[in-house]
């Protein structure tokens, strides 16, 4: 008997973790998403509770009082309310409110931070900034700027400025943790660090029209060697980024990876420029009412 | 604007519904004419300001607009089975998504509940009609009219694609020029001041209109709900209205509230979308906890349990629905106090409605539950929105949200609520009242058979969006890679997409059915109801009742019921004349003018949006001059009506 409940717990455990690399938010690569995912865990087992009382409380009163013709036919007494009762089921909600938000509120402060098992690291600070429908990614310490991808040292933290030329988009990488806004004239900082070399996917995670479904990049974690030799490469072999090339990668669509060994910082900071984008498209002759035609 | 600019063209799924909606137009046009109904139109339908009437108006515009949008979610589900699937491009999709959203929020569930609200409460506090009947007539108006502007985007002009949230700067001029998006604004706009006048009509008629007796505390908790929903629709809608209001300033006259250039500030529509927008999916709860309640009541033949902990239950989540839209944004950067305080307050929404389900179930304890069709979509609803409520619970954890936020996980948190919530709660109410105004039941063996396909659909269609949002599966996207993994569950999705289509055609099916084979019902109290609804004939009289009752407790038509009928005996000699309102045609000549207006602003040509502008005013001026003192219906009538209605029953 005993060894059935452990087989069959065995494999429960199996199934789920087997699962679990298909779910990326559930196996995270990084302190940031893996913070994230013992609150979802914590919050479901809860949650689980909660579900199998009321369910079975359900499944007990629907079938026991349940009107069967020929059962006998009284007339059930009425019930105003139990002052007990109803202390008790006020109660355990507030407790289980309680054990979900002391964690929740503890974590919301530590993701404001540096992860803890880097913070004697420098952190890599990287602006990723939202075009329709495109990512910039500038490293204004190494001066280089990717479009589309970007490579990143592992067990290093990584704080990344986001804002956005045009619409409010999102950074996400599930695998590494939870997203945030990119908005235009606006700052936000997100931390996420990975722990293993590997290639993510990142994406934008917030609707911007009509490219909004293929506006994503990949994410190159490497050793911090590699990717020393990776910066070091593009310093010396990308082209400079200029601002006529700039502004013609800011009209609204799609293009490929690129590489540049100076950054758009020089002359643009879309956090602190909302209109930027809106006039370098004007300055090219692009109209949106022709765009929008299809 | 150039023809072929004006209409959409070049698709054949537009065509067809083009061709469509052309025949059905003549095929109408041709009815009416043939029977001679068009006079039968006007006085009985398109005039009328008998709550009952409008009532019935809203739930068929519901039905209907549940349809259009369901239409819009089984083209989303076609194109999300496969990956890269290239049956709908991305524009196109995107305009499907808008305007499934909006119409199933603003034009399907609102008006799906309104319509019950208008057919019942004034039946179950014991009063003739609502406080203003008139002003009844033009909330159904606008709310009709704005759903047709909305909807012809769909041909004329292009269908809004920005979400139905809108978010700016996307859903600006400066990203999103052409009308498409002021359909949204100038749709939502008119069917707003149909909202609000609801909200404010029905609070009024609850507080002022209940029969002798009837004391707060002793109004039957579709009433309560109802009450509480009007003062969240007073609160709210203002501040949509002004959020539209701002957005057609920036769009169409060159404001910059929310624009990238000139210091726009975008996030403040957020805010705004969202102050209004949370108290509305509560808007379309509350009344929904109001109808399951009284359904699992009637069928326990048990009062509810814990009255009062149910009223002050709802009073709280009132309050804290206020207080906690920023959940819809902790991606935004706010501050960790400010994250950690809307998680929170938003937790806190779990305490109240947990109550709520244990009184659910307190009150079916010890009952004796009879299972029908009403029954089962109140049963189906504890256990479903129990799922919709702890994943929000989970959502509500901001840290976790992160991971969650704009995934098929939040795509199946709102779907768990709102369709075993509001949907269930809808269908529920139509097969419990349908015989109130109607006098048949619908049929009860379609009804279990499209509620089990439903039901089961409903949850293999949603329950694996949730392990979608795991996946890593964002809400919006058009189509995904093979190697994303998404597919299995996806194509899962789709099959239950295609029980809940089945499950609705039976549903409407049942409709004609019973009008066509189903008995009439023999007293007007076919369920052994409580309150004071089905203390009335069934259909009810215009007048619903010959002679206000007298109001001793809870549950009054239970109280009557068991201590001897006498108490309803209409007594001839006693009968008086009852006051009833005028019909008037102004309502919806308001409404068409305010229809025409905005259309007007849609295209930006000003002189018709003037020209109907001054239209409506004209209407309002008409009004002002309208003595509109009603008339008496005489006691011979009174007489004549009820004996024919009352010896049916013997
Ligand atoms: C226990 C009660 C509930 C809690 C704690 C809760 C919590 C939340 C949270 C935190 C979000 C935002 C998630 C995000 O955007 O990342 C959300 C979204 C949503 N909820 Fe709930 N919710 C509850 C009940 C309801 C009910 C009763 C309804 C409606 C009937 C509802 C409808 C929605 C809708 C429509 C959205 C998404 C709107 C959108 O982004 O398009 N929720 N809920
Ligand atoms: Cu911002
Ligand atoms: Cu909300």
């Amino acid at each position: 008997m005993k060894q059935i409940k452990h087989l069959l717990l065995f494999s429960s455990l199996l199934i789920f973790l087997s699962g679990c690399s298909a779910l990326p938010v559930l196996d995270p690569k990084g302190p940031v998403a893996d913070a994230q995912k013992d609150l979802i865990v914590w919050s479901i087992s809860l949650m689980l509770i909660v579900v199998a009382v009321v369910f079975g409380l359900f499944a007990f009163i629907i079938t026991k009082y349940r009107e069967r013709p020929g059962h006998d036919s009284h007339e059930p007494d009425e019930m105003e309310g139990n002052k007990w009762l109803e202390i008790i089921w006020t109660v355990i909600p507030i407790i289980i409110v309680i054990l979900l938000a002391v964690p929740t509120v503890k974590t919301i402060y530590e993701l404001e931070e540096a992860p803890e098992s880097s913070k004697d690291k420098e952190p890599l600070i990287i602006h990723a900034t939202s075009a329709n429908w495109k990512w910039f990614f500038s490293y204004p310490e190494q001066e280089i700027e990717t479009v589309n991808y970007l490579h990143i040292p592992e067990d290093r933290p990584i704080l990344f400025k986001l804002s956005s030329a045009d619409s409010m988009a999102a950074l996400w990488i599930p695998r590494l943790g939870g997203q945030e806004y990119n908005m235009a004239g606006m700052l936000t900082e997100i931390y996420l660090q990975a722990d293993e070399p590997g290639v993510y996917q990142g994406r934008n995670a917030n609707f911007t029209g009509e490219g909004f479904t293929k506006q994503q990049f990949k994410v190159y974690a490497e050793s911090p060697e590699k990717f020393q030799n990776w910066v070091n490469k593009t310093q010396n072999e990308a082209p400079a980024l200029t601002q006529n090339k700039y502004d013609e990668l800011l009209l609204p669509g799609h293009v490929p990876r690129q590489t540049y060994s100076s950054t758009h910082l020089q002359w643009v900071n879309h956090a602190k420029n909302a209109e930027y984008a809106i006039k370098a498209r004007e300055r090219q002759g692009y109209n949106p009412e022709e765009a929008e035609s299809h | 604007m150039q023809l072929d600019e004006f209409f959409v063209t070049g698709d054949p799924l537009i065509y067809g519904a083009d061709v469509s909606i052309i025949l059905s137009l003549i095929g109408i046009i041709f009815v009416l004419t043939k029977y001679k109904k068009w006079k039968w139109l006007w006085n009985e339908w398109l005039t009328t300001v008998d709550h009952k009437k409008l009532g019935v108006m809203y739930i068929i515009s519901a039905v209907l607009m549940l349809f259009r949008g369901g239409v819009d979610a089984m083209l989303m589900r076609a194109q999300l089975t496969l990956p890269n699937n290239e049956f709908l491009d991305s524009s196109h999709y995107n305009e499907i998504f808008t305007t499934h959203g909006t119409i199933m929020i603003i034009f399907m569930a609102m008006p799906f509940l309104i319509g019950l609200m208008n057919v019942v409460v004034p039946l179950q506090i014991g009063a003739r009609d609502v406080a203003y009947p008139f002003l009844n007539a033009v909330s159904f108006w606008t709310f009709f009219m704005g759903a047709m502007l909305f909807n012809i985007s769909f041909i004329i002009g292009g269908s809004p694609s920005a979400g139905w949230t809108s978010y700016v700067p996307m859903a600006g001029n400066e990203l999103s020029p052409g009308p498409g998006q002021n359909y949204y604004l100038l749709g939502l706009q008119v069917a707003g001041i149909g909202t609000l006048l609801t909200g404010i009509n029905f609070l009024v008629t609850i507080l002022k209109m209940r029969a002798p007796g009837m004391t707060l505390m002793r109004m039957p908790m579709f009433t309560w709900s109802s009450a509480i929903t009007c003062v969240l629709i007073i609160f709210a809608f203002p501040v949509l209205t002004v959020a539209l209001a701002l957005m057609t300033l920036d769009r169409i006259f060159g404001a910059h509230f929310f624009t990238l250039m000139d210091g726009g500030m975008p996030m403040l529509w957020a805010n705004l979308f969202w102050i209004w927008g949370h108290p509305e999916v509560y808007i379309v709860i509350l009344p929904a906890f109001g109808i399951f309640s009284e359904v699992i009541s009637t069928f326990s033949r048990k009062n509810l349990f814990g009255y009062k902990a149910m009223v002050y239950s709802m009073v709280v989540i009132a309050l804290l629905s206020f207080i906690v839209w920023v959940h819809h944004f902790f991606t935004m950067g706010a501050d960790a106090s400010v994250n950690s305080f809307f998680s929170l307050t938003t937790m806190a929404i779990a305490i109240p409605t947990g109550v709520k389900i244990f009184n659910w179930l307190l009150t079916l304890y010890k009952g004796r539950i009879k299972i029908n069709t009403a029954m089962l979509w109140s049963l189906a609803f504890i256990p479903n929105f129990v799922i919709g409520g702890v994943t929000g619970v989970m959502l509500a954890m901001a840290a976790a949200d992160y991971q969650y936020h704009n995934t098929y996980f939040l795509v199946a948190h709102f779907h768990y609520v709102l369709i075993s919530g509001t949907v269930y709660a809808c269908f529920a109410g139509l097969y419990y009242w349908y015989p109130k105004v109607f006098g048949h039941k619908l049929n009860e063996t379609l009804g279990k058979i499209s509620f089990w396909i439903f039901v089961i659909g409903f949850n293999v269609c949603f329950f694996p969006m949730y392990f979608l949002g795991f996946a890593g599966m964002p809400r919006r996207v058009h189509t995904y890679a093979e190697d994303t993994g998404w597919f299995e569950l996806n194509a899962v999705a789709s099959v239950g997409g295609v029980l809940m289509a089945i499950g609705f055609v039976i549903i409407v099916y049942n409709i004609y059915y019973s009008i066509r084979y189903a008995e009439r019902v023999k007293t007007g109290d076919p369920w052994d109801g409580r309150t004071l609804e089905w203390s009335t004939p069934a259909p009810v009289p215009y007048y619903n009742f010959a002679k206000i009752p007298d109001v001793h407790g809870l549950d009054p038509y239970w109280q009557i019921k068991k201590e001897g009928k006498q108490e309803l005996d209409i007594e001839e000699e006693r009968l008086e004349q009852i006051h009833m309102p005028d019909n008037s045609g102004v309502p919806v000549i308001m409404s068409v003018l305010l229809f025409i207006a905005g259309f007007g602003l849609v295209f930006e040509w000003m002189w018709m949006a003037i020209a109907a502008t001054i239209g409506v005013i004209v209407t309002m001026i008409m009004r002002s001059f309208d003595p509109d003192e009603g008339h008496h219906v005489e006691v011979e009538e009174i007489k004549e009506i009820e004996r024919n209605v009352r010896r049916k029953e013997d």
